[in-house]
């Protein structure tokens, strides 16, 4: 428990890293042991950022705890309030109209789109190349200024409401997405040849941080750390929810299971969510963006499950409900959390500056880890 | 016609015929000295607002753009905040070492400065063996970082220091013979000597296809030299937050970043000195009338828009590429640059011996 303020044992440097580092994104800490450059043992210590959301939302109705959500992983905030519009609808099986369906699918896959930006330019920047992070912040930039119109937020949208979404689509939301769709396929391109390329990138990623794919099942990895290591496990494609059952898409899976495959699978994924709002910007079906719900929402008593794959992987929101207007107990299963625990098991051996590779790679967000 | 070496000259004749011999001399080192303090300081200032609006440019943002006209005074305003910062000292620290550290960075920086050619025929101090003295005093550099790194007392910047010690080491050897082929081909390690060697035109064109592998594998190496990236490993901020310099702070923290600058002047300087003339004009065998219209140019113009050329070409390293492993930073050094350059020397030798260059 107390190791980390000892200097060594047996000749070995125990260092933290974070809560503050720069690598950290957020204030992760890692008690790491190293053998000179080479890391024997790494603890993840949590509890920095954590603000009990699973309690807070025990006292919120289930119209309002869905904003909260927004605060967890907040690359994905879209995608984790559809989460929980999901089910609350499987719980009082409210109809959702088609066209909210629609809106909401293009909505999370614009959101993974942008996650995947940051992600990218984050990663690039672990590595030490701070030019990426520039680039794909300009492509970002355009996503959010769609969300804002649209929603009026651009980070936490709050924009999934049980029965549908909160308004109607801004007048240029088709004509700016599809503007973007044709501007971001060229810079996806750009992204390659700035970074996939490098001699210098493909040596540092190319079998680091080796997961197999029974370690990854073992340790419950998903999301493009999961497909990463060969596991087939999106969920928009095993278990469909709102429209993604109509849409086209492949479910990108690589066999290597090292750092250059995750980082495959998220640019492949891009390239997948473009094809699906391809498929969707000119068929939202008209009709109402919401269903007509009661004013107060009250679950039936019983336990409800939704699972959904955000950018990171499967979010699951897990409620127990005694027939009131707030849950009883909240559960939610965060994909960042699964795939940190696996971060020990690849980096034991390897380097301190391949870590960094690692965490990149692994697209860590804190407030999803630590609820 | 105009030129730094009448002014120098027309100084020292007035203090001569002024002062009595002693005091002559005594004046032109005091003149000197300011003057490489001020060349220091302006360099500084120039080479960071450079980096700043390089890295801007090719990261599509404006950069420094408030103070002063176009943010040319940021620099400024940066030093003074710098100044007026608290140099903290850890509790832990080895006092001296961790305060003497970059004091000697920046001044193994001002003693690079004395052998190097700004314009034709205007130089500190005209040593026989000025290569040899600059690959010698250069390598010094890493005791400075050493100290600051052990002295610091922090686990950080203990492994910058060992990463930048077992780089600087390694990558050194490249540098000096890639240094030594030039040497080789001209036949002298007086710094005026190479200069004039390359009236008819420089090295890189003059030593065929060796000579241009060595300019790539001296590019490399000192790159590596200077810490910048895509060596960096020393400051590595994603990895080790600021290497060696985690603790600096204030001044003591800007004389580091002083010293970096100026080193990477330096070293482009000396890039510049021995593979693209100096301060020679770009000139072509024995095309007369097109040297003379070359030699119109001002030759400090020459040897600053070559060394700015390869600063350049330093900083556009840094902004594209990501940063190497420090298993595969020496594996590129033992493994690919030194037997290449061993053998690059070998062919230089037998080009020099035949008299095969132009």
């Amino acid at each position: 428990m107390f190791e980390e303020i000892g200097t060594t044992t047996e000749g070995d440097l125990i260092i933290n890293v974070g809560p503050q580092h720069p690598a950290t994104h957020g204030v992760l800490h890692l008690v790491i042991t190293l053998n000179g450059e080479t890391i024997k043992k790494l603890e993840p210590h949590l509890g920095y950022i954590h603000r009990s959301i699973e309690k807070m939302c025990e006292s919120l109705t289930y119209r309002q705890f869905i904003y909260v959500t927004s605060r967890m992983d907040y690359l994905s905030a879209h995608i984790n309030n559809q989460a929980c519009a999901l089910v609350v609808e499987k719980g009082l099986q409210i109809e959702v109209p088609d066209r909210a369906k629609v809106i909401r699918v293009l909505m999370a896959e614009l959101t993974r789109i942008a996650s995947h930006e940051l992600w990218w330019g984050a990663m690039a920047m672990d590595i030490g190349a701070f030019t990426p992070f520039f680039h794909a912040f300009r492509e970002r930039e355009t996503i959010n200024d769609i969300m804002e119109e649209t929603c009026g937020a651009r980070l936490t949208m709050n924009y999934m409401v049980p029965g549908g979404v909160m308004q109607e689509l801004h007048p240029n939301f088709q004509k700016k997405v599809k503007e973007f769709i044709k501007l971001f396929r060229l810079k996806v391109h750009e992204y390659e040849e700035l970074l996939t390329g490098n001699i210098i990138f493909q040596n540092r990623m190319k079998d680091i941080g080796v997961l197999s794919k029974e370690d990854a099942i073992s340790y419950g990895c998903t999301g493009p750390v999961g497909r990463g290591s060969g596991v087939s496990c999106d969920i928009r494609k095993l278990y469909p929810y709102d429209a993604y059952d109509k849409v086209q898409f492949d479910e990108v899976i690589e066999t290597a299971g090292d750092s250059l495959a995750r980082y495959m699978v998220r640019i492949k994924e891009l390239h997948q969510s473009i094809s699906i709002i391809e498929q969707l910007i000119d068929n939202i079906p008209e009709g109402d963006y919401q269903a007509k719900t009661k004013a107060v929402l009250k679950l039936p008593k019983g336990e409800f499950y939704q699972r959904v794959e955000t950018a990171r992987g499967e979010f699951g929101v897990y409620i127990v409900s005694e027939g009131g207007t707030t849950p009883h107990r909240i559960k939610f299963r965060s994909p960042g959390f699964s795939n940190l625990s696996a971060l020990n098991h690849m980096a034991k051996g390897s380097k301190l500056g391949d870590l960094v590779a690692m965490m990149g790679t692994l697209d860590l967000v804190i407030p999803d880890i630590d609820r | 016609m105009w030129s730094f070496s009448n002014i120098a000259d027309s100084i020292q004749n007035w203090l001569n015929q002024t002062f009595s011999a002693t005091w002559s001399l005594v004046m032109q080192m005091l003149i000197a000295g300011i003057a490489v303090i001020s060349l220091f300081a302006i360099l500084g200032l120039v080479l960071v607002l450079m980096e700043r609006k390089v890295s801007a440019w090719m990261q599509i943002r404006l950069g420094p753009n408030r103070v002063g006209p176009k943010g040319i005074l940021q620099t400024l305003a940066d030093t003074l905040k710098l100044l007026v910062k608290e140099g903290l000292t850890p509790a832990g620290a080895d006092k001296i070492l961790f305060n003497l550290a970059p004091v000697l960075a920046l001044v193994i920086g001002m003693l690079l400065m004395a052998p190097i050619a700004f314009a034709k025929d205007f130089q500190l101090w005209n040593l026989n063996i000025g290569v040899l003295y600059i690959s010698a005093v250069s390598s010094v550099m890493v005791i400075s970082i050493l100290m600051a790194g052990w002295a610091s007392n922090n686990k950080y910047s203990l492994m910058g220091a060992m990463r930048s010690g077992a780089q600087i080491v390694s990558y050194e050897l490249s540098a000096g013979l890639s240094i030594l082929t030039i040497v080789v081909l001209c036949g002298s390690l007086n710094i005026p000597d190479i200069i004039y060697s390359q009236a008819d035109g420089w090295w890189i064109f003059k030593g065929h296809i060796p000579a241009i592998i060595s300019f790539v594998i001296f590019i490399i190496a000192v790159t590596a030299e200077t810490n910048r990236a895509p060596f960096d490993l020393a400051e590595a901020e994603s990895e080790l937050t600021a290497g060696f310099h985690t603790e600096y702070s204030g001044m003591k923290f800007a004389l580091f970043f002083l010293a970096e600058y100026v080193n990477v002047f330096i070293v482009c300087a000396i890039g510049a000195t021995l593979f693209l003339g100096g301060w020679m004009p770009f000139h072509i065998g024995q095309w007369e009338s097109f040297n003379r219209v070359m030699d119109y140019i001002p030759s400090s113009i020459w040897f600053f828009g070559k060394t700015f050329f390869l600063i350049f070409l330093i900083m556009w390293f840094r902004w594209t590429f990501p940063r190497l492993r420090i298993d595969q930073l020496l594996n590129l050094e033992w493994k690919y640059l030194l037997p290449i350059s061993m053998i690059n020397l070998l062919l230089v030798t037998v080009i020099a011996i035949l008299g095969w260059h132009f």
